[in-house]
């Protein structure tokens, strides 16, 4: 099952409880607010990451956006198509767009994230 | 993530902004208002994204809404002697209905402001200058312009009177469809009307101050309308193929075009050599030196600035604002980014930013920090896009 917790950084991280993996992707609603983008930072493949850490950055003309750990653990796989195709953030920012992968060495971090509702709550008020 | 995202767009809520003639126009149009330099102002419209924005006013025709700029009128017998003081122009060899970019320069030459002063007459004189700076132009105005009319020049005779176009309004039609634009709606012949030329121009029954230029590099005209028919002109200037374009557009075809913008690429501990302004610098107030900060100007003119104000083209990550400049493998700071942005025309990372002499020359290869990472940058001539004005 993937169930989705949401920060209020904007980042989502959708859990599979069969891998252990989480998938770190930006919103719907960060990317409309960036605009066109046209660089993404991603962290190395094997870097180990504390919940908060910076782990790379989305870049449109507008602005530059951090990216932060939304848990902790490892990053195992990053998506190598946002390197030419940066735009895929904002064509499909939670899907083909996703991030990277981290194998979380605290679960319990999950329990710390928002729920959909509360995520957009959150840039609402 | 977006403590970066709306970072400058944030501001106090019980700061008090103020709103040009065409607030309920932008609205009306759908433009997303933030605060800037103390008003609120469009950053852009609809669902018009700014690449596309951008792009339209490089190709097509673009307006964008300047009103919060300060409009001021300098009037009196020895106005061009008063201005001359103010900065270091030459003001008295500019043709009539002529414009310069120009610097107002503090006593120690580092700038208070660029403005754009337009000559009517060697008694007359329009100066545009930046809303952000409203509150320092003014005062400063206001200070040189009693000591000008009663100890300076202007005694007896000679006053000086400032007037400041309070309320009036101010838009840029911008890209290379703005002359066939503009030139359907008057019976003036736009083709004598030149790049850095201003004239009266009836257009549709109002008779409105006309400059040629603007702050995209392309084609345009910044016009200047009396508040009551800010928006009835302006309704005129928006139908198709211009389309309104807003902060966020302006921000990058100005860095394109390699121009300044103050705050940023411009403070009041730089000087105009520095900057890389020299040119605005008249080669007869060269010589007699009577404007205010002359003497920290000349110095930097004769014995070299010791940095300079250059443009980069840099690889991977854009470098933006705040961003330190190294020699290759270098550990102390030579310079810092002071504008940067992902070319939309050009599809590279643009910046501008500052070096020590010596780093400055073009070619040279330099480094600079994004996210605690080394980044080669290459010094590059500006303006990155060739420049589009007309002139004839």
């Amino acid at each position: 099952m993937i169930a989705k917790g949401y920060t209020e950084e904007h980042e989502i991280l959708a859990f599979d409880d069969e891998t252990g993996l989480g998938t770190v992707s930006i919103t719907d609603h960060a990317q409309s607010s960036l605009g066109d983008v046209v660089f993404v930072e991603l962290p190395s493949v094997g870097t180990a990451i504390q919940k908060g850490d910076q782990i790379g950055a989305v870049e449109s003309v507008k602005a530059a956006s951090d990216i932060y750990a939304p848990v902790s653990g490892e990053v195992v796989e990053v998506n190598e198509r946002l390197n030419t195709e940066p735009s895929l953030l904002n064509k499909s920012p939670e899907d083909e767009g996703w991030l990277c992968k981290i194998k979380l060495s605290a679960l319990e971090e999950r329990d710390a994230l928002l729920s959909a509702e509360d995520y957009k709550k959150s840039y609402e008020s | 993530m977006p403590t970066v995202l709306l970072a400058g767009l944030r501001q106090p809520l019980d700061l008090w902004l103020r709103r040009t003639g065409l607030y309920d126009f932008h609205v009306e149009n759908g433009a997303k208002m933030v605060p800037f330099a103390g008003f609120e102002m469009p950053l852009a419209y609809g669902n018009v994204g700014q690449v596309a924005s951008h792009t339209h006013v490089r190709t097509s025709a673009g307006l964008f809404d300047v009103g919060h700029m300060v409009q001021s009128m300098f009037r009196g017998p020895t106005a061009t002697e008063f201005l001359e003081w103010l900065t270091p122009s030459s003001l008295g060899g500019l043709a009539p209905y002529s414009s310069t970019l120009s610097v107002l320069l503090n006593e120690r030459g580092g700038i208070i402001d660029d403005t754009v002063i337009t000559k009517h007459a060697k008694d007359a004189f329009y100066v545009v200058t930046n809303a952000g700076r409203r509150d320092a132009d003014m005062a400063w105005f206001k200070e040189r312009l009693e000591e000008w009319n009663t100890e300076r020049g202007g005694k007896g005779g000679g006053k000086v009177e400032w007037e400041v176009l309070d309320g009036w309004g101010l838009v840029a039609l911008q890209g290379p469809e703005s002359a066939g634009y503009l030139q359907a709606l008057t019976s003036f012949d736009l083709k004598g009307l030149t790049f850095g030329r201003s004239a009266f121009v009836p257009v549709e029954g109002f008779n409105l101050h006309v400059a040629r230029g603007g702050y995209t590099g392309e084609d345009g005209f910044e016009i200047s309308i009396p508040p009551q028919h800010t928006e009835t002109v302006t309704r005129l200037l928006t139908k198709s193929p211009v389309q309104l374009a807003g902060l966020g557009a302006r921000d990058s075809l100005r860095l394109e075009a390699g121009m300044c913008l103050y705050g940023q690429d411009l403070d009041e501990d730089t000087t105009p050599v520095e900057a890389g302004l020299s040119w605005v610098i008249g080669k007869d107030r060269r010589e007699n030196a009577s404007f205010i900060g002359a003497q920290g100007v000349l110095k930097h003119l004769k014995e070299g600035p010791p940095r300079r104000r250059v443009g980069f083209v840099v690889e991977g990550a854009p470098a933006r604002q705040g961003a330190k400049l190294f020699t290759p493998g270098g550990e102390a700071s030579i310079g810092t980014i002071t504008s940067g942005i992902p070319s939309p025309t050009l599809g590279k990372n643009i910046a501008m930013g500052y070096v020590t002499s010596g780093n400055h020359k073009k070619g040279t290869e330099v480094e600079v920090e994004v996210r605690n990472k080394r980044r080669k940058a290459i010094v590059t001539p500006m303006p990155f896009v060739k420049p589009n004005y007309y002139r004839g």
